[in-house]
């Protein structure tokens, strides 16, 4: 009997290429996923060195971070086009796949791996984007990269990576109506903190983990990055192999049935050790706001805004004294008696086609109150499509939101959306970063049906109050 | 990429917990091509006024951290996106060094990919770096070599350093011609893989 392994340590061991004392492991790439705005530099490289790229058909680009959500045909911004025909024209000469503004599968690069089966199990995926452990609800190890490594993974397939420690995140019990996905990791940053995840890569594991689809293991996986931990996987089981099957990129018939055994064997063997373990249990957690400039800032719908004198530690105290001035939020203020002046519903976190639904259902029959801009961003052409095809887009608009085209968008503001100084958004987003949003905007991070029901009350409202057909 | 061996410089000192990439390098500043030219936008919407003044208020626009070259910050700097334009802002800006008690991962390996070398040190010494600091002009030298940080007036510290990186730093090395030392390894792998 061999020892039992995490399917962290097993993933690694099939990836390593190189393995030496003193130094990184040097590590097999399978996918790069390449955006438009952290690839030129890259591609730039390589091309002074006179270097080509290794496997071109282990990789695949989109435009998704400066894409406009209006008059896509008519790019206004002129250093935003340039990235982006610099990315069309890097893919031509380099023989890469892109999928541009033009084509079906555009959208955000999060969302499209998965959608087109790129992303599988057991797979080593990295991306010039912290948000690349989305990927890991696959039971793929995905994390993001700068461009140096970028340039390097083109030129090599492999980086240099020293071998991560492994944490166990336990979510016991089963989830309560109105909680979602996004409430479960922001519950699990709130208890644990920004950064305890650092040098780590996260499992989850639980019941209520198991219980998810893999659109809502999608969103725990996406924020494993705002705990500190590049990566961040579930194991795969018949979920994950019942939404890959008969996606464009996954293989079919007998091709499939054989990668399924494969597949199986990854998941974490029983008894296997991590080096650290944490847990949360699900009745504990509510609808999740946040109040601060970090996504560990948040609270429990029915809470309200802490003061600084509560803190643990003396970085705990001045990041919440920096927190409340930006913010412009007292201490003791309740979550509920929050105005907001802007909704983003978009992002690799929560853009997917549940998502949207799960807006919809609190949008319907209900109107954006006065004072308030609210959004839908999908997450690809295909989950804006699929949208349209059940009628989503008229009840956005009908309710008073607006309904626009894929990207990026308002979720970290490079293209035209973006919050102005001083106005609070709720966002289904995944920073809260002082201007991410815009130079001095307030984001307060929530999930989809969250949002919604801000969108509609002017404030933060619990979900769970809500009459039907909010939610079930 | 310009090695560091030893480095004497002034220190900035910026006394805040969880400074992230958005803060490092704003967002509206991603857009060029060019790896170079993005030190004039760094901590931007801390840095200048709406007018596009300078912020009299922001630490590092004080008298005494003029041409600083050796940033002091507090825990989990650089948090947020991979977006390497942190790392070349700050070393576009003048600064080799940053010191401070934690780093997120990527920004931290991401710092020796562009010459800046990021040191962990005790919290207690990071303060006191930051007190000397933090009024009047104040030298350190870094030696990477024998990994300590000293000042004139006795302060001495050691730190920790991944060999590795340590050696990429001295010889100011190109990771990929290294890895392609391997490429043999490569192919074994792939073949054996069948990928």
């Amino acid at each position: 009997m061999t020892q039992p392994k995490t399917i962290i340590e097993k993933i690694w061991e099939n990836h390593t290429v190189l393995s030496e004392p003193g130094k990184p492991d040097l590590l097999y790439v399978d996918l790069q996923m390449v955006h438009e705005v952290t690839s030129p530099q890259a591609f730039e490289g390589l091309r002074i060195s006179g270097r080509k790229v290794r496997r071109p058909d282990l990789t695949f680009a989109t435009m998704d971070h400066n894409v406009p959500t209006e008059n896509r045909a008519s790019i206004t911004d002129a250093i935003a086009k340039k990235q982006m025909e610099t990315l069309s024209s890097n893919c031509k000469e380099f023989g890469i796949e892109v999928a541009d503004l033009d084509s079906p599968n555009n959208g955000i690069v999060h969302i499209i791996g998965p959608e087109l089966g790129l992303t599988q199990p057991g797979k080593t995926i990295v991306c010039g984007d912290s948000h690349t452990s989305t990927h890991g609800a696959f039971g793929a190890l995905a994390f993001g990269i700068g461009t140096s490594e970028v340039e390097h993974a083109l030129a090599t397939q492999t980086l240099w990576q020293s071998k991560p420690k492994t944490m166990e995140v336990r979510v016991n019990g089963r989830l309560a109506p109105g909680v979602t996905a996004k409430d479960i990791i922001l519950a699990i940053i709130a208890k644990y903190g920004v950064d305890f995840g650092t040098g780590h890569v996260l499992e989850y594991t639980g019941e209520a983990i198991s219980g998810l689809t893999m659109e809502e293991r999608m969103t725990i996986c996406n924020m494993s990055i705002e705990a500190g931990a590049r990566a961040g996987l579930i194991s795969p089981d018949q979920v994950t192999f019942d939404y890959l099957e008969g996606r464009e990129k996954v293989p079919s018939g007998e091709a499939f049935t054989q990668k399924v055994k494969e597949w199986q064997e990854l998941a974490t063997d029983e008894g296997a050790e991590y080096d650290a373990v944490v847990e949360i249990d699900s009745s504990e957690i509510e609808p999740m706001v946040t109040w601060g400039t970090n996504p560990s800032q948040g609270v429990g719908v029915k809470g309200v805004v802490p003061s600084p004198t509560e803190a643990n530690s003396s970085v705990d105290r001045k990041a919440i004294e920096q927190s409340l001035e930006y913010m412009d939020l007292e201490p003791g203020t309740k979550i509920t008696d929050i105005s907001i002046q802007h909704v983003f519903i978009g992002s690799c976190t929560n853009a997917r086609i549940s998502d949207l639904r799960a807006a919809a259902k609190v949008a319907e029959g209900r109107k954006v109150a006065d004072g308030v801009r609210a959004m839908v961003v999908p997450g690809s052409q295909k989950v804006k499509l699929q949208a349209e095809k059940e009628g989503l887009d008229k009840i956005f608009t009908e309710a008073g939101f607006d309904w626009r085209e894929s990207g990026c968008s308002m979720c970290l503001s490079m293209n035209p959306d973006f919050v102005p100084e001083g106005e609070r958004c709720a966002s289904t987003s995944n920073r809260n970063f002082e201007g991410r949003q815009g130079k001095g905007a307030r984001t307060h991070l929530v999930s989809p049906a969250m949002a919604a029901a801000a969108a509609v009350n002017g404030k933060f409202v619990d979900i769970r109050n809500l009459k039907e057909p909010a939610f079930k | 990429m310009e090695p560091i061996i030893k480095h004497t410089g002034n220190t900035g000192v910026l006394p805040r917990v969880n400074v992230d990439t958005d803060q490092i390098i704003p967002k509206q500043f991603l857009k060029r091509v060019e790896r170079t030219g993005f030190g004039q936008f760094l901590f931007f919407d801390w840095r200048f006024l709406a007018n596009g003044k300078d912020n009299p208020d922001f630490e590092l626009n004080q008298s005494q951290a003029k041409d600083a070259s050796i940033l002091i910050s507090d825990h989990n700097f650089g948090c947020g996106s991979s977006r390497e334009h942190a790392p070349w802002a700050l070393q576009d800006y003048g600064f080799r060094v940053i010191i401070a008690p934690s780093f997120a991962d990527i920004f931290y390996n991401n710092c020796f990919k562009n010459g800046i070398l990021p040191i962990r040190l005790d919290e207690e010494q990071v303060y006191k770096l930051m007190e000397n600091g933090k009024d009047e002009v104040y030298e350190v030298t870094v030696d990477l070599q024998n990994q300590n940080i000293t000042d004139e007036n006795g302060f001495e510290a050691s730190f920790e350093i991944d060999p590795y990186w340590k050696e990429m730093l001295l010889k100011g090395w190109d990771e990929i011609s290294l890895t392609l030392q391997y490429e043999d390894k490569i192919d074994q792998y792939e073949e054996k893989m069948n990928v």
